[in-house]
This record gives C-alpha cells, structure tokens and sequence, in this order.
C-alpha cells in the first residue's frame, strides 16, 4: 500500500518503536497532524509551549534510555524548540525534534512563518535532515535515530516542508534492514594496549580516584562501573549528571564533585595519583582553573567522543570506546593481571577521605537536628523528601539552589532516576522533564524539586498535567529571590540584589496550582513540612504542588573558590574557606 | 577534508570553526571523482593541541568523511591566482615577478591585463606584495590546494 508523507513519517516512527510524540500543531504541520489522527500505534501529548515538547521528549529520554520525540511547526514553533534542543545537545541526549516548514516553493521568500530550522539549530544539534523528497521520509528517520543514539548521543533535527506531507501525493514504505553510513562509524573498539597500560596504573595506584560521568548512564555501564571497583576498591564521585552512575550508598562514594561538590570528592581528586575519568569531560565546573587541576594525578580518561579526550586536561592514558565494552575489557584486564592492588595503601587513602568526610563531609541528617532558624532551610527540605519517598523516586530538577540541593543531599541509587540540565543549565526543564518521565512510568512516583524562579519558566505546562493525568509531586523551594543569582551576588557583589528579588510580586501558588485543577499546599514551618509531604505523597492520583518557603539567605557550600582557584579551594561557610 | 556533497554540509564545517572560536585563513572546496563528495583544504592557525581539538571537532561533523592534517607529514601546498592591472608600463615589471610562478597573461588590451599565477601561498604572498597593492585592480585567491607528498592518499 501507498502512503502519503505524513502516513510514512508515522509508520516510520511506529517502527522505530516510538510510542509517544510531544507536540504542538501550527500550519506547516497540520498534514503530518493529520496523519496522526488517521493511526494509533502514537500518542500524541498536546503540550502549552514547544520548549516544553522538547523538555519533556528529553526528560522521557533521560529516564527510559530511548529516544524522545518532539513535533513542532515552522517559525515561532521552531525557534521555541530551540532551549530544548541545545539543553539536549549539552548532555547528549537522544532527542529527534521534527519541525514542520513552509511549502518547497515558499523557501526563502520570507513566507508567513518561515524560519531557517537547520541554520538556528546547526550549532546545537549532533546532526540535522532537510526533506528534499517525502519518498526519503522512512530513510531519514532511520538514520536520524541512529545517528541520534549511537556514539556520543545527540539532538537530530528533521525540517519536513509541508508539500512533502502531501496527503494526494503517495509513495512506497520501504525499511532498511541496517543503517549504514560511510561518514559515520560510531562503534570504536578500545585500543587493548591502552586497556592494559590503564590496568597497570590502576593497579599500583596509591591514592587512586575513580570520577565518573553522566557517560556512564547514557552508555548503560553502571554495572560494570559497581563490577570494577569491587576489585579496585578506589574511591568514586560522580558529576552532577553522572549521579546514580555509582551507588550513594556505597561506602567508597564521595558524592559529587567540583563547583559544589563535597569536600572529600574535591580534595580527593586534587591528591588523587591516578584520576580514571569515565564518561566526563572535565568540565569548567570540575576542573577550577585547569592549569591548577590534580596536579599529582596521572589520568587516564574513557569517553567514545575523542575530541572530548584532551580538551581541556591532557589525558596520559586516552581510551577512545564506548565506556560499556571498554570497562568490560578493563576489568577482564585487571583479573588477568599479576598485579595486585597495593590494600594498605588504598586503607591508608581510604582513611584519608573518611577523615577530610568528618571534618568538613555534609552533614545528612540536618532533618533530625532542631533548627536555630526560625524558617525552613532548604537543605531539609530535600532531606524530607528523600525520606518520605524512601530514596525511590524519579527527581527531575531545574536549575539553581535547589538543583544543587537535590544533587547533594538526594542519594541517588540508581542511574536514570536524576534528571535535570546540567551542561546548559535551562531553568523551566524540571517540570516538562517531569511529564515525560510519568509518562514512561506512570506507576513510579515522579517528583520535580524546583524554585519560585525556575517553575514559572514552564509554569503552563501545569495545564497539559491536567489533560494528561499526570500525577507529579512538585517541591517549590521558594526563597522568594532568584537563590544561586543573590548567592553569587552576596560573594562577589557586595550583597547588591540587582534584579533578583521579586517577594512582592509572586503568585499565590496555591491558588495557581488550584485554578490548574491540581492540589495546592503551603508549608512555611519546619514543624509541618514531614506531615505535609506525606499527605501529598498518599494523595497517589493528584498533582500536587508543594509552596515551600524557606530561609533566603542559606547559600550551597562547599563552593569552589574562583577565578584562580584550583580544586581544593573551597569556601566551606559563607566567611570560612577550607 | 572529504565531506560529503549535500546540502548544508560546507556550512557545518565553516560553522564549527566559528562555534569553536577557530579562524579560517582560506578556504577550498569543490565535488571530485563522482560528485558524491567534495574536496576541502581549510587552512587555519593553532598550537599543536588546538589543531588537534580543530580535526577532531571536523571528525564529528556526520557528513565528514574522511579529515587529515597535512602539516603532521610532508605535503605539497599550492595556490592559483588572478589578476587585474591597468598600469600598462608595469606590465614587464609584473610579468617578470610572476614568472617563477607560471605567470600567463589571460587578456591584454588597451586597458586591463589580467594574469594568471600559482605556487605556494608565501610564494603567491610574496609576489603580491612585490607588485605593490596600489598597482594592483583586483586580486583573487584560491586558498591553498593541499595533497600529500609520495603514496599516501587521501581518499573514501
């Protein structure tokens, strides 16, 4: 049977085993939306904002592992797409964003709508397809997601002009049974003397340090990571997006590293002799100021991307392969080697971080401790509500204080159930991220720990919450001012809130999330914030948004000391450097 | 460079090298063989590391094929040139510094002459500025042309 463009787009998403699409119709899309209304293998979600298509597609990526789609018209449709596609280029997701754009013939005229989709979006996609002929349709999708998921992941956008979803104009499905590209080879094998030479280092290491990265979940290695250290026994942080990559609870986790990462993990990684970096990029918010970065460490780093090997910290022993078959050789490496871990040193080195965890560690069980504070301070708000899900939720986050919060007193467990931007730091991704995810598991509880800043971002998408049913808990941590702005702004600015203060101006958020139809509640005393939580949290069927007010002069420490500064300097209290 | 001869694919390369603050010093690009593919020679400026960064960055782009730095080994680099200049009483002058370089007169009448030349960019540089800017009407360059010295081939 023939199909008309649209029909083939839909089929060819069918079998990529797409299942939901996030969108938002305009008139260059109106024959693919056609399209979807002719066919039920798709669900459609019918959001308020393109951006929060793009977040959510991204989100439901983040947490299952597979591609997320996003359907948008051509111009302001388009461009709103924009946020989302660059939020998933900075972390390497999976994304395909598929625009409508004006008739063939229209191109270039300035036609009502029109915009350059693959020139806004070329610095900020792994790769981007124009549809030249709707017979190409099914091929381009199969390449767009092959190219979107192997490799480093990426963002790949397809600009479909509307003469190509032509219903009258019809053409023949046809599926390849492989993707192959000559410019394109994404699969590297890791190089076996490298794998060796890495073994060697790691194994006479001394004072070892394993720093591992949100690689490690987009490439699925979390077992092999866990596999690797029960032999090395080193000590592990992860980044802000490789959080869950290592177990928390394990006794040789650090937490996370670098701009607000634990003392330990900090310290630990400027003594360290030997750094394995797996999966990460040593990142500005890593490394302090690289000349000064782990000056000791001999380094060896394991990333698919090889331009991401020596960037920015030149790397001693380079791994170019996926971090998966690369540890998995590593660890195959080390059992067979004659070389033995050296046990007192590790214990001695072990020793050493339990002792930097004690004198200046975070302290987890604030929740437990009567506060001198007369308001809530934010930390124990995450505390709370890491206890009142038992460690077992989805947490998608947006960006600030609070991110931060999250990402240090939330013990994530497991990889995926961590979601927030941490490459381009979008504020308004936590709560469409956050319906992407339900979406995926409408059984798991899916919660999104936000700001009076960040939540009003994406504020609409409470509406698309509604029509879907999807019942996410938020945590509005609101200290009425934009936190990680005024944090800086009392460090470095003399305290001098240049327009991040708006406590006047703020909506009742209760009533807000009422007029949505979803449930509001408001907590301002620490007293109440446990019994509060828990009756949002029995409330399984219902959106709940939680208004917590909290102390807005609380700030995130540690917190690297910049510019010049290398990593184990650190501002530990608002007047104490370490 | 190899990349691949579609749409857009010429703009990912030059857009990168603005993404990532690298300059372009010149630029050659057209289809070879089949016309599937077409041949780029960028020439740009950089530390050991920053070109390295350059062709692993270029690497990534999808519709780059294949990627070499031909300064790693010994290569051939050549560059053609035009001309124009109506100062007639220079003509023997102009001819004489373009000799080395093949010089060929295109079109001679009454009032422009327009040459042709080639050779290695400093040696092209060289004769420019030999000749004197203001002697000069117009000057067009093709950027530098580069291949490998001996049996090393680039190609798919």
């Amino acid at each position: 049977m023939k199909l008309s463009g649209g029909d083939l787009l839909m089929r060819a998403l069918k079998d990529e085993g797409v299942k939901l699409i996030f969108g938002y119709p305009g008139g260059a899309a109106l024959h693919i939306y056609d399209a979807i209304f002719r066919q039920k293998a798709l669900q459609h979600i019918l959001v308020r904002h393109e951006q929060g298509a793009t977040h959510a597609a991204d989100g439901y990526s983040r947490a299952t592992g597979k591609p997320g789609v996003a359907l948008v018209t051509s111009g302001p449709g388009a461009t709103n797409a924009i946020t989302g596609l660059a939020t998933a280029y900075m972390d390497s997701i999976p994304l395909i964003v598929i625009s409508g754009q004006v008739q063939s013939h229209l191109i270039g005229t300035d036609s009502f709508q029109e915009t350059d989709m693959i020139g806004i979006s070329r610095p900020i996609v792994k790769h981007s397809f124009m549809v030249q002929d709707a017979e190409d349709i099914p091929r381009i999708i199969q390449e767009a997601f092959y190219i979107a998921t192997s490799g480093r992941p990426g963002p790949v956008v397809i600009d479909i002009p509307k003469d190509k979803t032509d219903p009258s104009k019809l053409y023949q499905y046809k599926r390849m049974k492989q993707v192959t590209l000559r410019s394109y080879k994404p699969k590297v094998v890791p190089h076996p003397g490298q794998i060796k030479k890495a073994s060697k280092n790691l194994l006479s290491a001394e004072r070892p340090v394993i720093y591992a990265g949100g690689g490690v979940i987009l490439g699925d290695a979390h077992k092999e990571l866990i596999a690797l250290n029960k032999i090395l026994k080193a000590p592990v942080t992860n980044t802000l997006m490789g959080l869950g990559a290592y177990p928390a609870a394990d006794k040789y986790f650090m937490g996370m590293l670098g701009m607000h990462g634990t003392y330990q993990a900090n310290m630990a990684m400027h003594n360290a002799d030997v750094i394995l970096a797996i999966g990460a990029r040593f990142d500005d918010r890593i490394t302090n100021t690289p000349s000064l970065f782990a000056p000791k460490a001999h380094i060896i780093h394991i990333d698919v991307d090889p331009a991401s090997i020596s960037k920015i910290i030149n790397a001693d022993i380079p791994i170019v392969g996926q971090v998966k078959e690369s540890l998995a050789a590593l660890i195959k490496e080390i059992k067979r080697s004659k070389l033995k871990i050296d046990s007192d040193a590790l214990d001695s080195w072990n020793a050493q971080i339990a002792s930097w965890r004690k004198t200046h560690g975070l302290n987890h069980d604030l929740y437990l401790q009567k506060t001198k504070s007369k308001m809530i301070i934010p930390q124990v708000v995450v505390q709370e509500l890491y206890h009142a899900t038992k460690g077992n939720a989805y947490v998608t986050s947006d960006v600030g204080q609070h991110q931060m919060f999250v990402a240090q007193y939330y013990h994530f467990n497991k990889p995926r159930r961590w979601i927030n931007s941490g490459g381009l730091g979008t504020m308004g991704f936590g709560l469409p991220a956050a319906m992407g995810v339900k979406l995926a598991y409408p059984k798991q509880e899916v919660v999104c720990v936000t700001g009076e800043g960040s939540i009003q971002m994406c504020i609409q998408e409470l509406s698309t919450c509604l029509q879907y049913n999807l019942p996410i808990k938020i945590i509005n941590i609101n200290n009425e001012a934009l936190g990680m702005v005024r944090q800086w702004q009392d460090m470095n600015y003399g305290g001098r809130y240049s327009a991040s203060t708006y406590a006047d101006s703020l909506p009742d958020f209760v009533k807000l999330a009422e007029s949505y139809g979803h449930v509001g509640m408001k907590v301002t005393k620490q007293s109440e914030l446990r019994q509060t939580l828990d009756k949002a949290f029995a409330m399984t069927d219902r959106l709940v948004f939680i208004d917590i007010y909290v102390d807005p002069d609380e700030h995130v420490y540690p917190m690297l000391v910049a510019p010049n500064g290398s990593l184990q300097d650190m501002w530990i209290t608002k007047n104490k450097k370490a | 460079m190899l990349i691949e001869n579609k749409p857009g694919a010429l703009a990912r390369v030059v857009g990168l090298f603005h993404q990532r603050g690298y300059n372009i010093e010149s630029l050659n690009v057209g289809p070879v063989f089949d016309g599937t593919y077409s041949r780029m020679t960028v020439t740009t400026r950089g530390s050991e590391n920053e070109v390295e960064q350059i062709t692993k960055q270029i690497n990534k782009i999808i519709d780059v094929i294949k990627v070499a730095d031909f300064t790693e080994g010994e290569h051939h680099e050549y560059e053609f040139i035009l001309i124009k200049f109506n100062k007639l009483k220079l003509t023997i002058k102009i001819q004489k510094i373009l000799k080395p370089l093949g010089g060929k007169v295109l079109e001679k009448n009454t009032k422009v002459i327009v040459m042709s030349a080639s050779g290695s960019s400093s040696d092209v540089e060289a004769a420019i500025k030999a000749i004197g800017k203001a002697n000069l009407l117009e000057v067009v360059r093709s950027g530098s042309l580069g291949l490998h010295e001996g049996e090393k081939v680039l190609t798919i």
